[in-house]
C-alpha cells in the first residue's frame, strides 16, 4: 500500500511536465488530461483511506522511502514520504477540491489562450502541495513549501500581460520570501539542535525537551510561526492576499482559500511537540491569530471587490485556525476541522464569485451588482449555503467547527482566555456582518447594471457542478466530523488531544456565538438591505476609509520597510562597490590577466607544444627522483 | 609462476623445441565485448568495399549500433556474471583483465560510444548539397580542400561511411586500454585506438585545413608521447624483467626475487623504476589530458568535427583514466609515496590552468576543451586518494562527465551560419531568445560542468573532493574547490550571454536535427538529471565496482 504513495505525487507532476513542455501539440486536449491526472491522485488517495480506515488507530501511519539524496555523515537527505491521518485530512481535501476546481477552470478557462498552461501551472501546484503535507522531514517539506509559493507565483501573475497582475505575483512572492527565510532558519536550527530532519526524531525529542532548552524550541517556533504567517498571511506578512486575488478565480478557490494559504496551520499543527514546549511562542501564536481574525474580518467589511472581501475573509478565517493551533491539544484537532470545512465553503463561495464574475462581464465591484438570485439560481443557492455555513448557522458545517475553536479560545483559562475568546467572539459577529453585506449587495436588491450591457446567466455545467458539489460539503462536513466527535479521534493519534472547558460551559457559549451572529446579520440587513446601495461608494468613516485600503497595511509596510529597507541597501551597496567589488573585482581582474599571459603559451606550434612537453616531462621525472631522496 | 613468464621462457627456447609451443589459452566468451566490436569493424570494412555507395550509410549504421549495443549486453552479462566482484581474474594468459573497474569502463565507453555514432550519422544539419543529405565529415577525405577532385566528390554525393568501421576501432581499443593488465598489452591499446582517432579528427565537411592541421598536431604530439611512454614501459622492464603489472607489483613490493641473469645489472634498480614509472605515467596524462601535456586539447578539439570532438572528449578520457587508474592502484601502490606528491602537482596545475586559461577562450569549442582540461584535474584528485572510494568516485565522474561533453558537443553541432557551426562565443548572444529550448539544455550541460547540485556534475565532483580529502589531501580539496569557483565564472558568462544580451542580427540560426541527435541530446540531459537527483544508486554500483583484480 505505501507504495501508492509516491503515486499521489506523480500524477500530477508527469500532468505539468506534458502540459508545459508538450507544446502547441497539446492545446487541444491539455485541459481534460490536467483534470484527469488530478482526478487520478484523487482515486489513489481514496484508496489509500479506504486502506486506512481499515487498520487500528495506532498503525495506521504509512512511510515510504525512496532514496536518500548523497548521505555525509550524520546528513540524510530523504525522499521518503509519511501518510498518517493528518497527512490522508490534507490528500483528500488538496485532490478532492483540486479536482473539482479543475473541473470547474474548464469551462472557466475555456477562452483563454494560454489554458494549457493554466492547467500546468495547477498540476504544478498539486504536485508541490502534496509533496508539503506527505514529506516526513522538514527538508523535504521545505521543497514542498518553496514548490507551491512558486505556482502561486505563477498563477497569481498568469494574466500577466495586465501590470497589476505582474506587481501582485512579485509582491506575493516577495512577502513570502521573508517567511521562507523563517522556515529555512528553523530547519537549520533543527537539524543542529536534533541532528536529523525527520518528524518522527525530532518531535520525539521536542516533546521530552531533554537536548534542547527552552529558549532554542522558543526561537525555532518563532521562526516556524514567521514562516506559517508569510505563507498563511497572517499579520504581520498579510499584506499579499488581497492583491493575489488578481489572479484568475479557481486559482484564488483552490490556493489562496482552501489549501496552500493552509499550509502555515499545518506546519504548525505538524510541529505541535515542538510548540507545545516554548509557551511563549504559543502566546505569539494565539496573538498573531486573534489580531488576523479580527483584521481580516474588518478589512472584509468595508471591500467592494467580492474577491477582496472573500480574501479579506479566508485571512480572518485562517486566523481562527492559527489561533485554535495556538492552544495547543485543546485546539490542534479543531484547527484542522475548520481548515477543512473551510475549504469546502470558501472554494464554493469564490467558484460562486467566478460563476458571477463569468456572467457579468468580469465585473467584480459588488456596487454593481444586484439582484442576481434570478438569473442565476444554481449560483445564488450554492453560494447561499456556503454563505450560511461561513457564518456559522446552526446545523452546517462552519458552526460546528467555528464553535470549538470560540470554546476553546474560552477555555484557554484566566484573563487570557477571556480575551481569546472575546476576540473570536468579535469576530464571529463581523463574519455575520462583513458575509452578509456580500450576499446582500450581490444577489438581493435591484438591478444596479445595464441590461444593455450585461446579460447575466447562469454559467456552464462545468462550473456549476463542482459548485454544487462543494455546497453539499458545506452543509454536511461539519456535522458528520462531528457524529462522537468522529474527526477529533481520527487526528487524536497524531495531534494528541485534551478537552478544553470554557468557564461559562459548551451551551452559553454556543448561545452567545448564536447571538452574535444574529446580531452582525441584522446589522447588515439595516445598512445594506434595507434600504438601496448606492453604485457610487460613499465616503465612509476614518475606519472604513482605513479599512478599504487594507488597514494601511501597504502604507505601514511603505514607510517602515521599503523607506528604511531602501536606506539600508543604499549603504549596503556603497560598502559593496567600494570594499567587496574592490576584491572581487581584483581577483577577476588578477585572474583574467593570468589567463592572457598563459594563453599566449598555446601559440599554436607543434614545435613549442613538444618542448613544453618534455620540460614537463622533465620536471615530472626530477621530482619524482628528488622526492625518493627527501 | 605467473603466465607471462612462462611466455617469456617459452619464447627464448623455443628456437629449439618449436613442436612445444601450446596454443595459449584465451576465453573468449570473457573477453566478448572486445571481440564484437572489432568483428564488427572488420565487417564494417568490407561492407566499404562490397557493398554499393548508396546503401552503405544504413548498412554501417546499423551495424555499428547493433555491435555497440550486443557489447554492451555483454559487458552486463559478465557483470551480472559476477565478474565484476567474486569471479573476478585476469583473461587471455593474463593480459587483460575482468574485473570491476574493467567492466564498468567497458560499459561506459559502449553506451557512450553508442551515443556518439548517433551525433556521427547525422545528416539534417548541413544543408543538402546537389539534392543529396550530407554529414559532418569530408566527401573524400583524400581530395585536396578546395581541389577539383573534392568539388566533384562534393557534386557526386560520396560520402565517408568509413568513419563507422574508423570509429568502432577506436572503441575496441579503448575497451582494451583500462582492461590491459601489462604494460605491452597497454602500449599496443593506445596505439589501437589512437591511430583512428588520428584520421577522424582529419575528416570535417568544413574547414578542413583546420581540422587537417588538428589531425596532424595531434598525430605528432601523440606519436612524441607514445615514446615516452614506450622508454618508460623499457626502463621498467629492465628494472622488473616482466612487464606484467602483478610482476612489476611484485618486485617493487618486495624487491628482486629471482634475478634474470641476463638482467642482473639492471634488476631491482630503483632509478629505473623511479624514471620509467613517471614517464609511463606521463604516456597516460598526456591521454587525459593534464597539464603540462595538455596542448593538444584545445586545438584538436577545435578542429575536429565536432562528433568527433563529443566522442574523442568522452570516451577517450574515460578509457584514460581508466588505464590510469588500474596502473597507479595495481602496478605502484608500493610505491605511492613516491608518485603522490607528483601528481598532486599535477593535479593542481590542472584544475587551476584548466579553469584560469578558459576565462578568455572566445571560442565555445576551446573553452570546453579548456574545461575538459580542469576536469581532468579535478578527476585526478579523486585518482589520488589511493583508496577503495577514490576508485569508485572517479568511475562515477567518468560516468557523469562523458556524457555531459558528448551532450554538449551535441549541441554545438546545432547553432550554425552559412559557414558551418557558429563556434563563435560572441554569436551565442541572446540564444535564449531564439531557441530557448537548446539554449535551456545547454545551460543543464553547463550548469553539470559547473557542478551545480541536482546535476550529475555536483554529485560527481562530491564524490571525488570527498574521496580525496578523506585520504588526507585536504589542500588539494580547497584548491580544488577554488578552480571550481573559476571555472563557475566562465560556465555562467555562457548563460548569461544566451539568456541576458540581446541577439545579434546576423547571429547564427538553430538548425533542426534528426531523431538521431536529438536522442543523443536527450539521452545526455536524462542521464544528467538522473545522476544528479538520485546518484546513490549509481555510486553504490560504482562503489561495488571498485576494486581492481591483481
Amino acid at each position: 500500500m505505501e507504495n501508492l504513495i509516491a503515486l499521489l505525487i506523480a500524477a500530477p507532476l508527469v500532468g505539468a511536465a506534458l502540459l508545459l513542455c508538450g507544446g502547441k501539440r497539446l492545446d487541444r486536449t491539455g485541459h481534460w488530461i490536467g483534470t484527469l491526472l488530478a482526478v487520478a491522485s484523487f482515486a489513489v488517495a481514496a484508496v489509500l483511506f479506504t486502506d486506512m480506515l481499515g487498520r487500528t488507530a495506532d498503525d495506521r501511519a504509512l512511510h515510504q522511502h525512496l532514496f536518500t539524496w548523497i548521505p555525509v555523515g550524520g546528513f540524510h537527505a530523504d525522499l521518503a514520504f509519511q501518510l498518517d491521518q493528518l497527512s490522508m485530512t490534507f490528500v483528500l481535501l488538496i485532490t478532492g477540491v483540486g479536482s473539482l476546481i479543475h473541473l470547474y477552470s474548464v469551462g472557466y478557462m475555456a477562452h483563454d489562450e494560454r489554458r494549457r498552461r493554466f492547467f500546468g501551472y495547477l498540476n504544478l501546484f498539486l504536485a508541490a502541495m502534496l509533496l508539503l503535507v506527505l514529506a516526513d522531514n522538514y527538508l523535504l517539506l521545505y521543497v514542498g513549501w518553496e514548490g507551491v509559493g512558486l505556482a502561486s507565483y505563477l498563477l497569481i501573475g498568469f494574466w500577466q500581460h495586465k501590470p497589476s497582475a505582474a506587481t501582485a505575483a512579485k509582491k506575493a512572492f516577495l512577502v513570502n520570501r521573508v517567511g521562507d527565510v523563517g522556515l529555512s532558519i528553523a530547519i537549520m536550527l533543527l537539524f543542529t539542535t536534533f541532528g536529523t530532519f525527520a518528524f518522527g526524531p525530532v518531535l520525539d525529542a521536542a516533546g521530552t525537551a531533554t537536548s534542547a532548552g527552552e529558549g532554542k524550541l522558543t526561537a525555532i517556533a518563532l521562526l516556524l510561526l514567521l514562516a506559517a504567517c508569510g505563507k498563511s498571511a497572517q499579520v504581520p506578512l498579510q499584506s499579499w492576499l488581497g492583491d493575489a486575488m488578481e489572479g484568475p478565480t479557481p486559482v484564488s478557490a483552490l490556493i489562496h482559500a482552501a489549501t496552500m494559504v493552509t499550509a502555515g496551520v499545518y506546519l504548525i499543527t505538524r510541529s505541535g511537540t515542538v510548540f507545545d514546549a516554548a509557551p511563549a511562542a504559543q502566546t505569539a501564536v494565539v496573538v498573531v491569530g486573534a489580531v488576523t481574525l479580527l483584521f481580516g474580518a474588518i478589512v472584509g467589511c468595508a471591500k467592494d471587490d467580492i474577491k477582496k472581501a472573500l480574501a479579506g475573509s479566508t485571512m480572518s478565517q485562517i486566523g481562527y485556525m492559527i489561533l485554535a493551533a495556538g492552544l495547543g491539544p485543546i485546539g490542534y484537532a479543531f484547527a484542522i476541522m475548520h481548515l477543512v470545512t473551510h475549504g469546502f465553503f470558501k472554494a464554493g463561495l469564490f467558484l460562486g464569485a467566478g460563476s458571477v464574475m463569468h456572467g457579468m462581464n468580469d465585473e467584480v465591484d459588488m456596487r454593481r451588482y444586484g439582484g442576481l438570485r434570478k438569473h442565476m439560481p444554481v449560483t445564488f443557492v450554492t453560494f447561499g449555503l456556503g454563505y450560511l455555513a461561513i457564518i456559522g448557522f446552526p446545523g452546517l458545517s462552519g458552526f460546528f467547527s467555528k464553535d470549538k475553536i470560540i470554546e476553546a479560545a474560552f477555555a484557554k483559562g484566566g484573563t487570557e482566555g477571556w480575551i481569546l475568546g472575546g476576540a473570536a467572539l468579535l469576530g464571529a459577529a463581523i463574519t455575520a456582518f462583513y458575509m452578509t453585506r456580500v450576499m446582500l449587495m450581490t444577489f438581493f436588491g435591484e438591478k444596479r447594471w445595464d441590461p444593455d450591457e450585461v446579460h447575466p446567466h447562469e454559467s456552464p455545467k462545468t462550473m456549476t457542478i463542482p459548485m454544487i458539489i462543494l455546497a453539499f460539503g458545506s452543509v454536511f462536513a461539519g456535522g458528520l466530523f462531528s457524529v462522537n466527535e468522529a474527526f477529533v479521534h481520527w487526528l487524536e493519534p497524531v495531534t494528541s488531544l485534551a478537552h478544553g472547558h470554557p468557564p461559562l460551559g459548551a451551551t452559553a457559549t454556543t448561545a452567545a456565538t448564536v447571538v452574535v451572529l444574529l446580531l452582525g446579520v441584522a446589522a447588515a440587513w439595516l445598512m445594506y438591505g434595507r434600504k438601496p446601495v448606492p453604485v457610487t461608494a460613499p465616503r465612509g468613516s476614518v475606519l472604513t476609509r482605513a479599512a478599504r485600503r487594507d488597514l494601511l497595511q501597504d502604507d505601514f509596510n511603505h514607510v517602515v520597510l521599503v523607506r528604511g529597507g531602501t536606506h539600508l541597501t543604499d549603504t549596503l551597496v556603497r560598502l559593496d562597490h567600494t570594499l567587496v567589488d574592490g576584491a572581487v573585482t581584483g581577483t577577476a581582474v588578477a585572474m583574467g590577466g593570468l589567463s592572457g599571459c598563459l594563453r599566449r603559451l598555446q601559440n599554436g606550434f607543434v614545435r613549442s607544444y613538444a618542448a613544453q612537453m618534455v620540460g614537463g616531462a622533465a620536471v615530472l621525472v626530477a621530482v619524482t627522483l628528488l622526492m625518493r631522496g627527501v | 609462476m605467473n603466465p607471462v613468464t612462462d611466455v617469456h621462457t617459452l619464447w627464448t627456447t623455443a628456437a629449439e623445441v618449436p613442436g612445444r609451443i601450446p596454443a595459449p589459452h584465451i576465453e573468449y566468451a570473457q573477453i566478448s565485448p572486445t571481440l564484437i566490436v572489432f568483428g564488427a569493424a572488420i565487417v564494417g570494412v568490407l561492407i566499404e568495399a562490397f557493398l554499393p555507395r548508396r546503401n552503405r550509410y544504413t548498412a554501417q549504421l546499423l551495424l555499428s549500433v547493433v555491435a555497440l549495443a550486443a557489447a554492451f549486453a555483454a559487458v552486463i552479462g559478465l557483470a551480472a556474471g559476477g565478474f565484476a566482484t567474486t569471479k573476478a581474474h585476469l583473461a587471455a594468459m593474463g593480459a587483460l583483465a575482468v574485473d570491476g573497474p574493467a567492466l564498468f569502463l567497458q560499459g561506459t565507453i559502449l553506451l557512450v560510444s553508442l551515443v556518439a555514432v548517433f551525433t556521427f550519422a547525422e545528416r539534417r544539419l548541413d544543408p543538402a548539397a546537389h539534392g543529396k543529405r550530407v554529414d559532418s565529415f569530408a566527401a573524400q577525405a583524400a581530395a585536396v580542400p578546395g581541389g577539383a577532385a573534392e568539388q566533384a566528390a562534393v557534386k557526386a554525393g560520396f560520402a565517408t561511411t568509413e568513419v563507422f568501421p574508423i570509429l568502432l576501432f577506436a572503441v575496441g581499443g579503448m575497451l582494451i586500454f583500462p582492461a590491459a593488465n601489462d604494460l605491452l598489452t597497454l602500449f599496443v591499446a593506445l596505439e589501437v585506438f589512437s591511430l583512428p582517432l588520428y584520421i577522424l579528427c582529419a575528416l570535417a565537411r568544413r574547414k578542413r585545413l583546420l581540422s587537417q592541421e588538428a589531425a596532424l598536431k595531434y598525430f605528432l604530439l601523440g606519436a612524441f608521447s607514445s615514446a615516452f611512454l614506450l622508454f618508460g614501459i623499457a626502463l621498467l622492464y629492465g628494472y622488473a624483467g616482466t612487464v606484467t603489472y602483478a610482476g612489476i607489483a611484485e618486485v617493487v613490493a618486495d624487491g628482486a626475487k629471482q634475478i634474470d641473469p641476463a638482467l642482473a645489472g639492471t634488476m631491482g634498480n630503483d632509478a629505473l623504476l623511479l624514471i620509467g614509472g613517471a614517464l609511463a605515467l606521463m604516456g597516460l596524462l598526456f591521454k587525459v589530458g593534464a597539464v603540462p601535456f595538455h596542448m593538444w586539447t584545445p586545438d584538436v578539439y577545435q578542429g575536429a568535427p565536432t562528433p568527433v570532438t563529443g566522442f574523442m572528449a568522452a570516451a577517450t578520457k574515460v578509457a584514460a583514466f581508466g588505464a590510469l587508474l588500474r596502473l597507479l592502484y595495481v602496478v605502484l601502490p608500493g610505491m605511492r609515496w613516491d608518485w603522490r606528491p607528483v601528481m598532486w602537482g599535477v593535479a593542481i596545475v590542472t584544475m587551476l590552468g584548466g579553469a584560469i586559461v578558459a576565462i578568455t577562450q572566445s571560442d565555445i569549442k576551446r573553452l570546453l576543451a579548456y574545461s575538459s582540461i580542469a576536469h581532468a584535474g579535478f578527476i585526478l584528485a579523486g585518482v589520488l586518494a589511493t583508496t577503495r572510494d577514490g576508485i569508485s568516485s572517479v568511475l562515477f565522474y567518468l560516468a557523469a562527465y562523458s556524457f555531459v561533453t558528448l551532450g554538449a558537443f551535441a549541441v554545438v553541432t546545432l547553432v550554425r551560419d552559412a559557414g558551418g557551426e557558429a563556434t563563435q562565443l560572441s554569436k551565442w548572444a541572446g540564444l535564449g531568445r531564439r531557441s530557448p529550448l537548446v539554449a535551456a539544455v545547454f545551460a543543464v550541460f553547463l550548469l553539470a560542468f559547473a557542478g551545480i547540485p541536482l546535476t550529475s556534475g555536483f554529485a560527481g565532483k562530491f564524490a571525488v573532493f570527498k574521496a580525496a580529502a578523506q585520504s588526507g589531501a585536504g589542500w588539494l580539496v580547497v584548491i580544488g574547490v577554488l578552480s571550481s569557483a573559476i571555472a563557475a565564472f566562465f560556465y555562467i558568462r555562457v548563460i548569461v550571454l544566451m539568456f541576458f544580451h540581446e541577439p545579434k542580427a546576423d547571429g547564427p540560426t538553430v538548425a533542426v536535427p534528426s531523431p538521431l541527435t536529438t536522442t543523443a541530446i536527450a539521452i545526455g540531459v536524462v542521464v544528467t538529471l538522473v545522476l544528479g537527483l538520485a546518484p546513490q544508486y549509481f555510486l553504490d554500483l560504482a562503489g561495488q565496482a571498485g576494486t581492481f583484480v591483481r
